[in-house]
This record gives structure tokens, sequence and C-alpha cells, in this order.
């Protein structure tokens, strides 16, 4: 397999060959600053793109297909549009707070966006503790959502910001736990380690069987939800709340909060990628060398983007084929279903580590 | 350099906003109306205030999430090292779950789960 390392490498020593130490380190941080908006823009534009075709074929329509070839110019038209439509200052409102809830959003989404492995060494953000990190910098964003639905003195806002509020912070519990059952399994936290891991010895959701797949099939519905998607998407349901906590915000920082929700949606399926479907890990079957050569031609980052892709793609067919839920019937899902099932989960994989029970 | 690329990215989330939110309203028109400034509820002018007491409900919630997030936050070191722990680690962190779940089956019935 392609390591990318061996690129950053190579940038590194022909920079520091005639710059200072810190002069290298500084352009080689605003490199890395640069790939992140570029990734950032490119997937929030395909992923836009996509949704609302998914969305239309699932719903018989043809979706966008006037400006450009198929309609592939729409998103940026209308990025250009958001771009240029004025921000408007509300009268009463809590001003500070509500032009730092897009930094707090953005910036949180960003910060789990850094730490996706996109290939063998091509990672941003690498810790030992990447899980625990990744956990940690998404819930940001609930802080960002919270203010911006309390700033905007409006009463939809702020119900809106509540059961979000309400929602992502019960989910999350799912989605550490079922976490936690695969952290078991693979026994490191970092994520370049999960990945290396799956390399040497096959992907989680085959090596954790059983366990592994309760814990996707709640990861995914977790990760709906965690998105304030498909059938939990009761923080933002237009026909009561007008838009929920973003009703106030406009132009650009309307956008920002469009572009944010659809990167977390990229994160959580690319996490699900890194965590159950083994990141920039190949296909391998057992025995089949000639084939296992073969998908090891394939370069990691493709294997990362499709099967990230292939996971979305599964999140919005969710999204578009259950109805809402009440803000009860979630609550009830989380608490009364979700969290035991994933406790008697990890009790399981436990087991199954213990006793060696696993591939 | 780990951490450098973690202040790299928080820079780059805070710039990439600022920047924009800036270019937006340096190329945006800028009209006065007084109508556009109210909050946008129903057309018609708010009622009393916004900034008010809401559902307690919320807030159990949150405290019972506290509760959870405290106990998965100590599960996870346990379950880097649970190979090399062993049995006595295994059975030691069951025991710790069976309290939980005796916390969240107090809960459940005292009726902090239900939506009322």
């Amino acid at each position: 397999m392609f390591n990318f390392s061996i690129v950053t490498g190579w940038i590194h020593q022909l920079l520091t060959g005639f710059l200072p130490e810190w002069t290298a380190i500084l352009i080689e941080s605003v490199l890395v600053a640069l790939a992140i908006i570029t990734l950032y823009a490119v997937f929030a534009i395909v992923l836009i793109y996509m949704e609302r075709k998914v969305c239309a074929f699932f719903q018989c329509r043809l979706g966008p297909n006037r400006v450009g070839k198929w309609g592939t110019l729409q998103v940026f038209c209308d990025v250009f549009k958001m771009l240029t439509k004025e921000i408007i200052t509300m009268r009463n409102t809590d001003l500070l707070l509500h032009n730092l809830a897009p930094f707090l959003v953005v910036t949180a989404s960003m910060l789990t966006f850094a730490c996706l492995p996109w290939n063998a060494g091509a990672q941003i953000i690498d810790f030992n503790v990447g899980v625990f990190f990744l956990l940690a910098a998404s819930s940001i964003g609930v802080v960002g959502i919270l203010l911006a639905g309390w700033s905007s003195n409006n009463k939809y806002s702020l119900i809106g910001a509540m059961r979000s509020g309400a929602q992502i912070i019960s989910y999350e519990l799912s989605i550490g736990m079922t976490m936690l059952t695969m952290i078991c399994l693979t026994g490191t936290m970092s994520i370049s380690g999960i990945c290396e891991d799956q390399a040497a010895n096959g992907w989680n959701i085959v090596r954790g069987h059983v366990p592994a797949v309760i814990a996707f099939i709640i990861y995914l519905i977790a990760g709906n939800a965690e998105c304030n998607r498909g059938p939990f998407d009761l923080p933002e349901s237009e026909s009561e709340l007008t838009a929920g906590y973003h009703t106030e915000y406009s132009g650009m920082h309307f956008g920002f909060y469009y572009l944010a929700e659809y990167l977390n949606l990229f994160i959580t399926a690319g996490i699900a990628t890194t965590i159950f479907l083994g990141g920039w890990a190949p296909l391998h079957i057992v025995g089949l060398s000639a084939l296992n050569g073969v998908m090891d031609m394939i370069p990691g980052f493709v294997w990362f983007v499709g099967k990230t892709f292939f996971v979305v793609f599964l999140l919005m067919w969710l999204r578009w084929t259950f109805p809402r839920l009440r803000i009860d019937q979630i609550l009830s899902l989380e608490w009364k279903y979700l969290v035991p099932i994933s406790m008697v989960n990890l009790v399981l994989m436990a087991l199954c580590v213990a006793f060696g029970l696993h591939f | 350099m780990n951490f450098t690329l973690l202040i790299t990215t928080v820079l780059t989330g805070l710039a990439f906003v600022g920047v924009v939110v800036m270019l937006a309203k340096l190329i945006s028109p800028r009209t006065y109306n007084a109508q556009k400034e109210e909050p946008y509820e129903c057309g018609v002018p708010t009622r009393g205030r916004s900034w008010m007491q809401f559902r307690i409900g919320y807030y159990l919630f949150a405290i019972l999430f506290l509760m959870f997030d405290v106990e998965t936050m100590f599960l996870f070191p346990w379950a880097v090292v649970m190979r090399s722990l062993g049995p006595a680690g295994l059975f030691s962190v069951l025991f710790f779950l069976f309290i939980l779940v005796l916390g969240l089956a107090y809960a459940w019935r005292k009726g902090a789960l239900k939506w009322q």
C-alpha cells in the first residue's frame, strides 16, 4: 500500500533544506490549512448535489437539471447566491453570541474532519487518544447550536435549539458506547492505529461479527440523529418551526450551518468507515491472493472515499424513507432501547474478546 | 507536530468563517427596513419575551446524559487495555456496568425517562 507520509516527509525535507525549522513548519501549516479548506468545500458541494439527486430519485423526481450538465453547477450557483445576500442583524438579538455561533459549529466540524484517515499516513490530527478527541471535538458543535437558538430571540429558534441539544447529547451516548465496543476489539484509541490494525487483521465488522454488526446498526441510527437528519430532523422540522435554530440567520451565516450539516453527515459516515469498515484498508478475502493483490493496487484514498460515500448513501436512504418522529419517541428510542442494547452489546463484545471468540 | 496541527485546524476553522463572512459583508447589498429586523414568528409581532423558561424535561435528560457520559469516559481506558487485564479487569468492569444499569433502571422506574 502507498503510504502518504513519504510525500509529507519529502516536503518537510525539501523545506528544511533551505529554510529554518520554524519557517518550514509555518509553510506546512499553511499548506495543511489550504488542504482542509479545499477538501471541506469540495466535499460539501459534492454532498449537497448528491443529497438533492438522491432525494429526487427517492421521490420519483429529476432533481436539479438546469444549471450545467445534469445540474452539476446548481450548488456553485447557490453558494454564490448566498455569498451575495445581505447578512441581516436582527433587533434585540444577543449580537455577540449570534455571530459567535457559526464559528463554533464550523470549527467543531472542521476539527472532526481533520481526524479522518484519508490514506495511510494522510491524516491531519492523529493523537493516541484519537477516538476520544473525536468525541470531544464533535460535541463542541452542540454549544454552537444552543447559542444560535438562544441568541436569536425567537421562540421557534429556542425550541429548535433545545430539541437539538437534547437529541444530540442523548445520541452521543450511543455513539460513545458503540465506539467503546469497537475499541475493546482493536485495543487502541488512535485512529491510524485502528486503521492499521484493520489493514492487517481484516475489517472490524467482520472480525467482531455479531456484536460489531449490532454496533454498526446502532451507530448508523445514532449518527443520523447526531446530524439532525432523517427521521430525527425535528429540531428543524420545517412545517412547525420554519427552520429551527437557524431561522434568524441569513446569507452566508445560514450557509455555514448548511455547510456544517452536510459535512457532519460526511464525518459521521467517515467515522463509521474508519471504525467498522476498515478506513483506507482494501477489501481482502482470506485465501484469494490474486483478488487481494488487485485490491491492493487501488489507492487507500479511493477506498476510504468510496466506503464513506456508501455509508452516506445508507444514511440518505434512511432519511428519505422514514417519517419524522416526535420528541418523546426520539428520547425513548435512545434511552429505553439504544442505551440498554449498546450496554449489553458492550458486555457481549468484551466477553468475545476476553475468550477469543472473534476472527 | 500534532499539537501544531491541532492549532492550525482550529485557526483554519475560525479564519474560514471570519474571512467568508467579511467577504459576504463586503459584496452584499445593505438596505434598511424596520420590518426586516423583526424576528420571524408567523408574520405577526412577537408577543412577550423569547428568553424564557422552558420545559424541565430537557434538563432531566441533560443530567442523565452527564452521568452516563462520565461513565463512558471511565470505560475508555479500560477498553484499550482489556486484553492484558484479563478476567479480573473484565469482572470488575462488569460490576461497574451493573451499578450503572441499576442507575438507569432507577431513573426509568422513577419516570425520568418519560416525556411529560
